[in-house]
């Protein structure tokens, strides 16, 4: 099963059903048919789609865990912890507003994390659909 | 004619020509209600952040801050918190798995009609709640910025443009319209800030010194000294019986969680090409709509402090007023055009998405099955629903001209987050959901959110005989619910109603489509197509 060939479902794809109106030849020159209950039970069955979406989990779960607790952290301290976050750390400068203004770089930083590590998923997922669905 | 107007209508001209251009380009259901999906990714991140930057965040944000300090700019926070939600769980899968709305994620393995006409009734609650309280600030702000033009005019105007654009032009010429506001906006906003230094000789020192020590009149005309960078002017438990807190966190769930539900928001997703170009696009919007708000702190502590809140008259006017007095006549005016164009372009982004929910959710799969009976119904459908959305919000506005509006903001937000959130992501990672769940979810969540509301004290509340009429509760009682924001509630809620309903009943058929959708929804295999030209 683990052999690639093993997999490989495009020939199931009927050559009548070949072309459609308009439609590109794909890169590999296969057949650009209509997708079928055997392709996606194929890529699904894959231990790279099953991978890909561990990887998927493991990244998005942790994440968005983090942020929430982050953000919420800010008015749960705001609204119950006053005394601490008006402590001035900097000039006239107090916790709440730094503690605020590192919500925004905390957002960005996530989303450019999160970009670099999709760019890999990308990959996966377009080598899934060339091998699987020849497209 | 004054600089405001002037400048007004050229951005008005400007946007005709290109919703002149984008009709000729449009053909076609794809490019009407999509833009062909030929959209770029800097584009698109522009025309989100175009869509969401409404009046009331650039007008009502800095006006927040400017009386209330730093509690206003918590709102700036979770405004852009909210796309981490977008990017992380909601953009990639909804472009890869739909066409056109929402509620396509939803159909997929879901009973189409039930899930269809709860999903676009929900669209046209949010962008309906959210679109009158935009009109209304447009005719308000007229009134304020150029009181020779009358508030129905007004109204009209902005109401009879904005079905120009959608109805000619389709999605193509919104999001250039979008794009437009944005650039405009980001602008206005950075010369504001830039003013805002130079009046403090460019010292950060020295202009945070200032906020911490703001002298005005309030309201009872004794002077006091505030800092304004400390937190609890608005939200603090001092002044709000306690639950200002409590209050404040469930905004942060409303935004969160709202955001992604948004449907005007959710559309745009589906102008790019593929689920990795919308990413790129919500990234770029992040950063535009991160630099904005990271922006109200010079917008509203500059009025603040350079202005005092004793001589700002209404909330909504403290950026305006602050361009006038450091950048003169004609920034002031240029202020105003970027304040109605900002308008314009949200109303056109919420119009063209309630369109797009009833030509095609309710129209098309709902009323016929999923079958188009002539080539082109559905783009025209859409296009006289979006006339009659335009008419509708052009009376109801003027109708509630004199009504507080400002909580259906807050309500169009409450709406997504316990409606429309909850199902999409129940759809998208739960194998065992179901139609009856999504049905009872979005029922739950619409029905929770609208009824607290009623019974919060933004409806609710006795007023002294001395309270402006316009000012009033709608009802005169007491508040039932403390809360302001009902999200903490009507959150968990709509996901225990999409839970509870989902027991009801199996439906194997949505399990077995379970891993087309999740294979889809991951690889992109299948997606809908940019068009060819």
């Amino acid at each position: 099963m683990s052999s690639p060939n093993a997999n490989d479902v495009t020939p199931i794809v009927s050559a009548a059903a070949s072309v459609s109106p308009g439609g590109n030849q794909s890169a590999a020159n296969l057949p650009d048919g209509p997708i079928n209950a055997a392709h996606w039970d194929a890529i699904a069955a894959s231990a790279e789609f099953k991978a890909l979406l561990r990887a998927k989990v493991r990244f998005i779960v942790p994440a968005t865990i983090f942020f929430v607790v982050y953000y919420f952290a800010l008015p749960y301290l705001v609204g119950y912890q006053p005394q601490l976050m008006e402590k001035k750390v900097w000039g006239s400068i107090n916790i709440a507003y730094l503690f605020a203004l590192s919500q925004f770089f905390m957002a960005w930083g996530i989303a450019l994390l999160y970009v670099f590590v999709a760019a890999g998923w990308d990959r996966t997922a377009a080598e899934l659909i060339r091998r699987f669905a020849g497209r | 004619m004054t600089p405001a107007l002037g400048m007004f209508l050229a951005f008005v001209a400007a946007t005709l020509i290109i919703t002149y251009f984008s009709a000729r380009k449009t053909s076609g259901a794809s490019s009407y209600f999509a833009a062909g999906r030929r959209i770029t990714g800097w584009q698109n991140g522009w025309a989100v952040a175009g869509d969401y930057m409404s009046a009331a965040s650039f007008l009502g944000i800095s006006g927040m801050i400017a009386f209330y300090g730093y509690d206003g700019f918590m709102y700036s926070v979770g405004w852009l918190v909210a796309y981490l939600t977008v990017l992380l769980v909601v953009a990639e899968p909804l472009r890869n798995a739909g066409k056109y709305t929402m509620a396509d994620v939803l159909a997929y393995r879901l009973s189409a009609r039930p899930v269809r006409a709860m999903a676009a009734l929900s669209t046209l609650t949010v962008s309906t709640f959210y679109m009158i309280a935009q009109m209304v600030g447009a005719g308000s702000l007229v009134k304020l910025l150029l009181p020779t033009v009358p508030f129905n005019i007004a109204i009209v105007g902005v109401g009879v443009l904005m079905i120009i654009y959608v109805v000619f032009g389709g999605m193509l010429a919104t999001t250039w319209v979008q794009i437009i506001k944005a650039v405009l906006l980001m602008s206005g906003s950075i010369f504001l800030s830039v003013l805002v230094m130079k009046h403090f000789h460019y010292s950060f020192t020295e202009f945070f010194e200032a906020i911490s020590h703001v002298t005005y009149k309030d309201k009872s005309g004794v002077e006091v000294t505030k800092d304004f960078l400390a937190p609890g002017l608005k939200y603090g438990a001092a002044v709000t019986k306690g639950y200002g807190p409590l209050d404040l966190i469930s905004l942060g769930l409303a935004l969160v969680f709202g955001t992604a539900g948004l449907p005007h928001v959710l559309v745009r997703f589906y102008t790019v090409p593929d689920a990795k170009t919308a990413r790129a696009s919500v990234v770029w919007a992040m950063v535009i709509i991160g630099l904005f708000y990271i922006m109200t702190t010079f917008l509203g502590f500059g009025a603040a402090t350079i202005l005092t809140p004793s001589a700002i008259p209404n909330d909504n006017m403290s950026a305006p007023l602050l361009a006038k007095a450091l950048g003169g006549e004609i920034f002031f005016a240029f202020i105003c055009a970027v304040a109605f164009a900002t308008i314009l372009a949200v109303v056109a982004g919420l119009t063209i998405s309630a369109s797009t929910s009833f030509a095609h959710d309710f129209y098309t799969n709902v009323l016929h099955h999923g079958k188009e009976h002539r080539p082109g119904q559905e783009v025209k459908v859409a296009r006289i629903t979006a006339f009659v959305v335009g008419a509708v919000a052009i009376v109801l506005a003027i109708q509630l001209a004199s009504v507080n509006v400002a909580f259906l903001v807050a309500l169009a937000f409450a709406v997504a987050a316990s409606a429309n959130l909850p199902v999409i992501v129940l759809s998208l990672f739960w194998k065992r959901f179901n139609t009856s769940g999504a049905v009872i979810g979005l029922g739950v969540g619409l029905i929770s959110s609208i009824g607290l509301i009623i019974i919060s004290p933004s409806i609710m509340g006795i007023d002294a005989a001395t309270v402006d009429i316009a000012k009033r509760h709608l009802i005169q009682h007491d508040a039932i619910f403390p809360l302001t924001n009902p999200g903490i509630i009507s959150i968990p809620l709509g996901f225990l109603g999409a839970f509870l309903g989902t027991l009801l009943t199996r439906e194997p058929s949505a399990e077995a489509l379970f891993t087309e959708l999740t294979v889809r929804a991951n690889t992109g295999l299948g997606a809908e197509k940019a068009s060819e030209h």
